[in-house]
């Protein structure tokens, strides 16, 4: 059995250090690991999914449909649209920040704003986390992923390794507190649920 | 030993490494442009570079080889389709240090035009193929098929795909292999294909194969996993972690790690061992024509798609083991998220422009990041074939439109990279034929839709060097082209673009536009723009929308009013501004 994670943002929110910094921690817990992502166009402003599996031994690298444990979601709409994925009785951790795609922005497209409501009502198990207003906060909103982590950390109930040194040690070294405060903060906001 | 988490193309830079590779080159590609950009970090071992295109970097690899170091070329599927000239014959007169060729195909074409299994080049170019199932086995056998190269004198074709290259699993680090550079000795006989040469050397390269083929019932790249003997599997790749996860104990797997030659003693002892054999491979059935000419009956495409990537599901579903998965579903929908260009690219600018004139052109497209240019609002242009063709076409369909009377003229596109990488010998022919068409170089400094590698253009090597700097605007000038019908201009300047469109439509014979400004995404710039944005008074913007047509992401409009949406993210480029008639838009910071 693996415990699957399906991480999903915008091309530039740092969904891929998130789940870097989540597998080193799982590699030094001593758990078999692989991760998915898929590069190239998407960078360009489009969905970026990466995905994670963990446990004693893992096979395929990723994720099917009804498949993932946990959802961690960048973006509104990004939750949405990834829901087909989560296995039933799984949880969603998500941001309620908001990211216009074109068709939204040159009006083809509504943007669907009660998206955490319907997912809510669907799933039950559904975790706010407004790690872009926390990070915002803090000093960068560029600390958003990070305190993602935090919150997928507590989430995930993993123990036996320091992951706030992990944390700093992974991020730019100008930036470490802010990305501490964050980690902190998105993992405090998940004990708290 | 340390045990790091590595992507595939991390390992295979390592493998490359450990194996003792002296000589490395590629033209960057989604999924392979990070085998290089890893190699890079080992240039002190390992001469690496940046080659215009897929035939020259296999070309730099084969010198290499033949002088005697252990050499690697590596391109994405489709840019072993380029490579395939060298490739071909140097199958023939093998090798002197281990070669080897990495092709990153990618089923489910995530950023490709097509999804060519290029397992199929081994038979034809009589190479080696290995393939590789994850991160560990990418290191492994990439140490594994240096030797085999060399031990066979044949080269090695390493067949990654998208799901292989780009997830991540643990790796086993090991040290490098002090492999020396065997001392290179002439020698026309073996490595000067003219026909004489070459009918000889074709006689030892099939001896060479039937003796792999022999070592491949013994090769530790292959392995069986016995489980239930009432299903056997047969699989390579990717396709073994998808086929483990769907069937887990309840079959027995042949994985083959080495795909060409394949045993046929191996297969056949399998088979016979199991009541039922399954082939699951994605693309083409490679594995499973191979099994029936051995007379064995087989299950394979007919229940496994050709088309696109598999997984898990799709094999549990293709052999009935599973029901569909239990999922959540909502009514919402959530909207569509289209890559696009990004805020401030110098593309939207030259697009747009071009739009206006769309009743009097018929433009065709090339491979870069100005491909998304093909999406709506700028419907760009018709056709993206291959690297270079942007600039050829043009002069075929330009022919085919004069026959049926159609007057309107036709536009070429490409960026820098691709017009080094086999745009200018298009151009060259334009100019040669006096073709009556326009072509445009879309240069933005740097090859960006992979990731920002460094070209010809740019004055900077792959091992960080500054290197002599190649002017294509010079290039275009030596092939005597007049120079009335050549124009350079910022392609955010809406007027300059407009007046060279006109004037390269009303022209007769060849002519160049040349957009010149570096991409928005560069450090340089970013650091140049840094805090600069654009701002839309409300109270002067009337809702028109001008702004919105240029469709920027940075840009949106809500409540009858634009606005910059993402401050952080314009550039204060100022199209925009240009569009706006009320001057509601105007930069600030900086």
């Amino acid at each position: 059995m693996t415990t699957n994670i399906l991480l999903t943002g915008v091309g530039g929110q740092g969904t891929i250090l998130t789940t870097k910094i989540l597998s080193e921690g799982l590699v030094a817990l001593g758990y078999d690991v692989k991760m998915s992502e898929i590069h190239g166009m998407s960078q360009r402003g489009g969905t970026v999914n990466t995905q994670l599996k963990f446990g004693d031994k893992v096979f395929a690298p990723n994720i099917g449909e009804g498949e993932a444990d946990i959802i961690v979601a960048f973006e509104k709409v990004e939750a949405l649209r990834a829901l087909p994925y989560l296995k039933k009785g799984g949880m969603i951790v998500m941001d309620e920040r908001e990211i216009y795609s074109m068709p939204v922005l040159i009006g083809q497209q509504e943007y669907p704003h009660e998206a955490a409501e319907v997912l809510k009502n669907a799933v039950g198990n559904v975790v706010i986390v407004s790690a872009s207003k926390i990070a915002e906060d803090l000093g960068s909103i560029r600390s958003q992923n990070i305190c993602l982590l935090g919150a997928l950390v507590a989430a995930l109930d993993l123990k036996g390794i320091d992951w706030v040194e992990l944390v700093s040690s992974s991020v730019p070294p100008k930036t470490r507190d802010v990305n501490v405060a964050a980690f902190k903060a998105g993992f405090e906001r998940v004990k708290a649920n | 030993m340390k045990r790091i988490i590595m992507s595939g193309d991390e390992a295979i830079a390592r493998g490359a490494w450990e194996a003792g590779v002296r000589v490395a080159s590629a033209y960057p590609g989604t999924p392979s442009t990070e085998i290089l950009e890893n190699i890079s970090q080992y240039k002190d071992d390992i001469y690496c570079q940046w080659a215009n295109n897929e035939k020259v970097a296999s070309e730099i690899a084969i010198g290499a080889s033949i002088g005697g170091a252990r050499a690697l070329a590596a391109f994405k599927h489709v840019g072993m389709n380029v490579a395939a000239d060298p490739i071909f014959t140097v199958g023939y007169t093998g090798v002197n240090g281990g070669l080897v060729f990495i092709s990153a195909d990618d089923p489910g074409c995530h950023s490709s035009q097509n999804e060519q299994d290029n397992r199929l080049y081994a038979p034809h170019a009589k190479l080696l193929c290995l393939e590789p199932s994850d991160s560990q086995e990418c290191k492994d056998f990439m140490i594994a098929a240096f030797d085999l190269s060399e031990r066979f004198d044949i080269p090695v074709l390493m067949r990654m795909t998208t799901r292989v290259c780009h997830s991540k699993s643990i790796v086993e680090l090991g040290e490098r292999k002090n492999e020396g550079v065997k001392k290179y000795e002439s020698n026309p006989s073996k490595y000067a294909m003219l026909p004489a040469n070459a009918r000889v050397r074709h006689v030892a390269v099939e001896q060479h194969l039937k003796d792999a083929e022999e070592y491949a019932y013994e090769c530790p790249l292959n392995k069986i996993e016995w489980g239930s003997r009432a299903i056997g599997i047969i699989t390579s790749g990717i396709s073994y972690q998808h086929s483990r996860e769907a069937f887990g104990d309840g079959a027995s797997y042949l994985k083959l790690g080495l795909t060409y030659p394949i045993s046929k003693k191996l297969v056949k002892e399998f088979c016979e061992k199991v009541d039922k054999v399954y082939i699951i491979e994605e693309g083409e059935p490679y594995i499973e024509n191979f099994v029936r000419t051995l007379g064995i009956g087989c299950v394979g495409k007919e229940a496994v798609t050709i088309q696109g990537e598999l997984d898990a599901q799709i094999v549990r579903k293709a052999f009935g083991i599973a029901a569909a998965p239990d999922k959540y579903m909502v009514e919402t929908k959530a909207p569509a998220r289209p890559p696009v260009l990004c805020a401030g690219c110098p593309h939207r600018g030259f697009y747009y422009a071009l739009l206006k004139h769309k009743k009097e052109i018929v433009t065709t497209g090339d491979i870069g990041c100005y491909s998304l240019g093909v999406n709506p609002p700028f419907n760009g242009f018709d056709t993206a074939i291959c690297m270079g063709s942007g600039f050829s076409m043009p002069i075929g369909l330009a022919k085919a439109l004069e026959m049926q009377g159609d007057s309107r003229k036709v536009f070429g596109l490409l960026g820098d990279s691709t017009f080094f990488h086999s745009g200018l010998t298009s151009l060259i022919d334009a100019v040669h034929a006096e073709a009556n068409v326009c072509l445009c170089l879309l240069d933005n400094s740097i090859t960006a839709m992979t990731g920002h590698q460094q070209n010809s253009g740019t004055g900077i090597s792959l091992m960080g060097y500054e290197v002599p700097k190649i002017d294509a605007l010079q290039l275009i000038l030596a092939t005597g082209i007049d120079k009335a019908n050549v124009r350079v201009v910022d392609p955010i300047d809406l007027d300059a673009m407009d007046k060279a469109i006109t004037d390269a439509i009303a022209a007769k014979g060849t002519f160049v536009i040349v957009t010149k400004r570096p991409c928005a995404l560069l450090k340089e710039v970013i650091k140049a723009n840094a805090g600069a944005h654009c701002i839309i008074d409300p109270d002067k913007c009337t809702g028109c929308r001008a702004c919105t047509k240029v469709a920027c992401p940075a840009l949106a409009f809500e409540n009858k009013k634009a606005y910059i949406a993402d401050p952080a993210n314009c550039t204060a480029c100022g199209l925009c501004a240009q569009m706006c008639k009320f001057n509601a838009i105007s930069k600030v910071g900086k």
